[in-house]
C-alpha cells in the first residue's frame, strides 16, 4: 500500500428532503488500500458511495479523486467515472447487448480505445474468471453469480483506480456468493484500491485493510478488521455484530 | 346478388392507383409520424423544460381532434395565411401529425420501462446521456414500444380513408366516385373492402409475428 491518497471525503452531509443520511463524513483512503464499510441498513452505506462517484451529489462537504473534486458538472464527472468503477447489487448488465458488447461498448464509445485492444483486455478477464464461452451469450441466460462476474468485468475493462462494490452479493444465492467474492479477493491482491460495502462478515474480515462503521449516517468505528471483530470499540458495533450471531436456541426433543 | 365483373375488370386499374397513392401517403405519413413520436418522447422523457409543455399541448389538440379537421385545417385553413400546400402533401403532414401523439405516447412507455438502475450503470461506467439514451435506454423501449408501434401503424393505415375529404383520389374517394358515376354500389364497396384488406392483412401479420417474437424471445434469441 502506498502512502498516495486516492479518495479523500471531508465533512460529507447529505440530506434527503428532511433526513440527513450523511451527517459529516470525513474519511482518507490510499492507493491500494481496501476499505470496507458496513453498518446497519440504513445508515448511508449505499448513499457514500454513490456520493464518491457522483451519482448522488452532496449537501455539503467535498470529494477529491485524484486531486480532482467529484461534481456533478456533465462533462467532468463523466471524465471522473472513468477512473472510478462501480458495481451494483443488482448487476445492471444491459440485457439489448451481449456479454462482450457489455464489457467493451464504455471502453471502445467513451475511452475511445481500440475495439480490438479492448476485447483482448476482455478475453483476458474473462478467461480469469472462466466465463469466456459466454462472451456471445446475452445477460439474460446467465446466473446471478455470472452476471455479477461480468459486471466486475466491465467495470475493469475502464481501467479504473478505485472500484466500489455496493453490496455487489446480496442478490445472490449462498452458492454464487463465493465465485463472486473470490475474484474481488483476487483484484485486492493484486493491488486495486477498493471501497466495498457488503454484508459478508468473514469476507469483511479477510479482504479488509480498513472497517469503516457507519451509523446514523456518522464513522462510530474505524479500525483493523482483526481488531473490530474480536474488539469493537463501541457499544453500537457491538450490538451489530451480535445480530450476525446465532446462538443454538431449539433443540430436538421427540 | 348479380356481380358485374366487366365493370369490376374494367376499374381495376382505377383502384390499383388508389392503392397506391394509399399506401404512400400511408408510408411517408408513418414515416414522419415516428420522426415526431422519437423526438416528443425523448423530450418528455427528459423533461426538458419549456419545449416538454409544448408538446404536451401538441399531443392533446393532435389526440383530441378528428384527422378530418386536421386536414381541413391544412388543405383550407393555411392558404389563408399565405401556406398553400399540395392536397398529397397536407394528407402525409395530416397523417404525420396525428400519428406522431400517438407514436410519442407509445416510444415514451417505453422509455419510462427501462429500469432507473440501468441508466445509473452506463452513468457510472462514464457514458454521456447522449450515449446512454442511444446505446441502453432506446433499444430496450423499443422493445417494449413495438405491440404500441405497431397498432399504432394499422390504426394510421386505416385512418387514410379521410383523405378523400381533400379530394385525393385514394380508395375511399375511387369508390365513391365509381358509386357516384355508375351505382355499381356492390362491386365498388366490395373492391373497396379487398383493396383495404390486401394493404392491411400482411401488416397485421407481420406485426402480431413481431409481436410475439419480442413477448416469447426478448433479447438473446
Amino acid at each position: 500500500m502506498e502512502e498516495r491518497i486516492q479518495l479523500q471525503v471531508s465533512g460529507l452531509v447529505k440530506r434527503f428532503g428532511t433526513e440527513t443520511v450523511l451527517d459529516g463524513i470525513d474519511l482518507c483512503i490510499r492507493k491500494g488500500e481496501v476499505v470496507v464499510v458496513l453498518g446497519p441498513s440504513g445508515c448511508g452505506k449505499s448513499t457514500l458511495l454513490r456520493c464518491m462517484n457522483g451519482l448522488e451529489s452532496p449537501s455539503a462537504g467535498t470529494i477529491f479523486l485524484d486531486g480532482e473534486e467529484v461534481t456533478s458538472d456533465g462533462k467532468k464527472i463523466t471524465q471522473l467515472r472513468q477512473k472510478i468503477g462501480m458495481v451494483f447489487q443488482s448487476y445492471d448488465l444491459f440485457p439489448n447487448k451481449n456479454i462482450m458488447d457489455n464489457i467493451t461498448l464504455a471502453p471502445v464509445k467513451v475511452q475511445k480505445r481500440l475495439k480490438s485492444e479492448v476485447e483482448q483486455d476482455a478475453e483476458r478477464l474473462l478467461k480469469r474468471v472462466g466465463l469466456w464461452e459466454k462472451r456471445k451469450a446475452y445477460p439474460r441466460e446467465l446466473s446471478g453469480g455470472q452476471k455479477q462476474r461480468v459486471a466486475i468485468i466491465r467495470a475493469l475493462c475502464m481501467n479504473p483506480e478505485v472500484m466500489l462494490f455496493d453490496e455487489v452479493t446480496a442478490a445472490l444465492d449462498p452458492e454464487m456468493v463465493r465465485e463472486v467474492l473470490d475474484v474481488m479477493l483476487e483484484l485486492a491482491d493484486q493491488g486495486m484500491t477498493m471501497v466495498i460495502v457488503t454484508h459478508e462478515m468473514q469476507f469483511a474480515r479477510a479482504i479488509a485493510d480498513r472497517i469503516i462503521f457507519l451509523d446514523n449516517g456518522n464513522i462510530v468505528e474505524d479500525s483493523k478488521p482483526d481488531e473490530f471483530f474480536t474488539n469493537p470499540k463501541t457499544q453500537r458495533a457491538r450490538e451489530f455484530l451480535q445480530t450476525f450471531a446465532y446462538k443454538k436456541r431449539r433443540t430436538h426433543t421427540d | 346478388m348479380e356481380l358485374n365483373f366487366d365493370f369490376m375488370v374494367k376499374y381495376l386499374p382505377w383502384y390499383i392507383d388508389a392503392a397506391i397513392l394509399t399506401v404512400k401517403i400511408a408510408f411517408f405519413g408513418i414515416l414522419l409520424s415516428l420522426v415526431v413520436g422519437v423526438i416528443c418522447s425523448v423530450v418528455q422523457y427528459y423533461r426538458v423544460p419549456i419545449i416538454r409543455r409544448i408538446i404536451s399541448v401538441y399531443i392533446e389538440i393532435s389526440r383530441n381532434t378528428p384527422l378530418l379537421v386536421q386536414l381541413f385545417f391544412l388543405y383550407f385553413g393555411l392558404p389563408k395565411i399565405g401556406i398553400v400546400w399540395s392536397a398529397e402533401f397536407c394528407a402525409i403532414v395530416g397523417i404525420a401529425f396525428l400519428g406522431g401523439s400517438y407514436m410519442s405516447e407509445s416510444i415514451r412507455s417505453g422509455l419510462e420501462s427501462v429500469e432507473k438502475s440501468q441508466i445509473e450503470s452506463a452513468a457510472s461506467l462514464g457514458m454521456s446521456n447522449a450515449l446512454t439514451m442511444k446505446e441502453v435506454i432506446f433499444p430496450q423501449a423499443l422493445a417494449v414500444s413495438v405491440p404500441g408501434i405497431c397498432a399504432n401503424v394499422i390504426f394510421l393505415i386505416k385512418e387514410t380513408s379521410v383523405v378523400s375529404g381533400i379530394a385525393l383520389a385514394d380508395l375511399m374517394y375511387v369508390t365513391k366516385d365509381l358509386i357516384g358515376l355508375y351505382y355499381e354500389t356492390d362491386e365498388a364497396l366490395l373492391m373497396l373492402v379487398v383493396f383495404y384488406l390486401i394493404i392491411l392483412l400482411p401488416i397485421s401479420i407481420i406485426a402480431s409475428i413481431i409481436e410475439r417474437r419480442l413477448r416469447y424471445a426478448g433479447f438473446g434469441n
